[in-house]
């Protein structure tokens, strides 16, 4: 059972790495192209405001920001003798607090005022 | 440490598997930074414009170029890793370290050119 868990969370680990390096090569566009002449509130708003479009990217990146993080972490930690146990757990917490502030993150640039 | 631990870690490969372990750790520790930081944008333009002035510092510059290299060698050593793995088996694929350093130092150059630019 254990090893057909870890199994999964091998998988899960390459798909979201397949998916987010679309992602990343995206975001690296994007930020060398912004941080040109400074970055500013208004400029980054600017683009990111009311946009369903840059709200659901950003938002599935969160999503699989936190999965890849998630099991990355638990796998380091399993490697660690003394942290072995809180593993799972550490792994878990990791995920899910990228997961609420990540999406927290889009909504401010997408909603925010 | 035995001899050939010291063997095995003078391996391009293994080096590649420190900087892939290191860079993902360093960007899972910067991430809630950045999310609280994007975060503040809930209280305003004005909120958000205020963070961004407090890391025009130097320091801050230098960390941003490091973030950007972090960013970019996880990207290329997780491509090899994904190649090395799902691709026909042709060894280690070592030619890729070198090629993905490359490419990770010229990217995160380019960024700190238009940065100071």
């Amino acid at each position: 059972m254990s090893a057909a868990r870890a199994a999964r969370r091998w998988y899960w680990q390459r798909v979201s790495a397949m998916a987010m390096a679309l992602f990343v090569l995206a975001h690296l566009l994007v930020i060398t192209l912004a941080v040109r002449g400074g970055l500013s509130a208004a400029e980054i708003l600017g683009r990111t405001r009311g946009s369903l479009a840059w709200m659901a990217f950003y938002g599935i990146f969160v999503a699989l920001v936190a999965v890849h993080a998630a099991i990355g972490l638990r796998n380091v930690l399993d490697e660690c003798a003394p942290v072995r146990k809180a593993a799972g757990p550490l792994g878990l917490v990791a995920g899910v607090l990228l997961l609420a502030l990540g999406w927290r993150a889009v909504a401010a640039v997408t909603f925010g005022s | 440490m035995r001899k050939n631990d010291l063997r095995a870690r003078a391996h391009a490969s293994w080096l590649a598997f420190a900087v892939h372990r290191i860079s993902g750790l360093l960007l899972l520790a910067f991430l809630p930074v950045h999310f609280w930081t994007l975060g503040l944008a809930l209280r305003g333009e004005a909120a958000l414009d205020g963070a961004l002035r407090w890391y025009e510092a130097p320091v801050f510059k230098f960390g941003e170029w490091a973030l950007v290299l972090c960013l970019a060698v996880h990207l290329a050593g997780g491509l090899r890793l994904l190649w090395i793995e799902f691709a026909p088996w042709r060894g280690l694929r070592r030619g890729w370290i070198a090629a993905g350093t490359a490419a990770s130092l010229a990217v995160s150059l380019l960024f700190v050119a238009n940065m100071l630019g």
